[in-house]
């Protein structure tokens, strides 16, 4: 079940003041955070966000075609290595 | 013959089903559309009146976006989603389900046939 649109989009009050305060100035800085559930809204574009993925901080560059997703999505919380296949045949020949 | 929206409809059929065989229209479109137009839907395809046909057509191209539209337009938000980078689209890249469905087993119709690991002994009868 979507949002209630009463309520608006969700974005971490404190990330949002920093990106007001930001755009007020005219500045360009990467920000760290840790607020995955933050919606991007058009106040985010052009700015460069390094989002928490629970291990390090991925640089996002927001655009405006990401409005209205989650910071979240454009952080990948998890590397897939593949599964066996020729890589473990070439380590096990290399042994 | 009835012929809406590049597609042949089936002659022996009840309107209201012989119009879900456009891509984009069911049931309920369906019933919205005859509706709308002010076709019975218990008339048979070959039944329905010229006229008939082109008021239902009509409706179809005011209201609805069906067949090579349709698709394109679906095609198109898949292409943004992995253009974005965003992890619905990673999960369209690699062909796994999008929407976190578990994929330790099941998830067979978008990863498709099973293929076989090398290697991998069957647990099976002795």
């Amino acid at each position: 079940m979507p949002r209630s649109l009463k309520k608006g989009p969700f974005v971490q009050d404190s990330l949002l003041a920093k990106i007001r305060q930001m755009n007020e100035r005219n500045e360009r800085r990467v920000v760290k955070t840790w607020s995955r559930a933050s919606t991007i809204t058009p106040e985010f574009v052009g700015h460069t966000l390094a989002v928490h993925n629970g291990n390090k901080f991925i640089p996002v560059y927001l655009t405006e075609q990401m409005v209205g997703h989650k910071l979240g999505e454009f952080a990948p919380t998890r590397t897939f290595r593949g599964h066996g296949g020729k890589l473990v045949d070439k380590r096990a020949k290399a042994r | 013959m009835a012929r809406i929206a590049g597609v042949d409809l089936p002659r022996e059929k009840r309107a209201e089903i012989g119009l879900t065989y456009i891509f984009g229209i069911g049931r309920t479109t369906s019933k919205k559309i005859l509706g709308e137009a002010g076709v019975n839907p218990d008339t048979r395809v070959h039944a329905l009146s010229e006229d008939d046909v082109n008021r239902i057509r009509r409706v179809i191209d005011a209201t609805y976006r069906v067949e090579g539209a349709l698709r394109s337009e679906i095609s198109r938000n898949i292409k943004r989603l992995m253009d974005i980078g965003s992890y619905r689209g990673l999960r369209h890249r690699r062909g796994l389900p999008v929407r976190g469905q578990r994929t330790h087993t099941n998830a067979r119709t978008k990863k498709g046939p099973r293929r076989a690991i090398a290697g991998k002994k069957k647990p099976g009868k002795k």
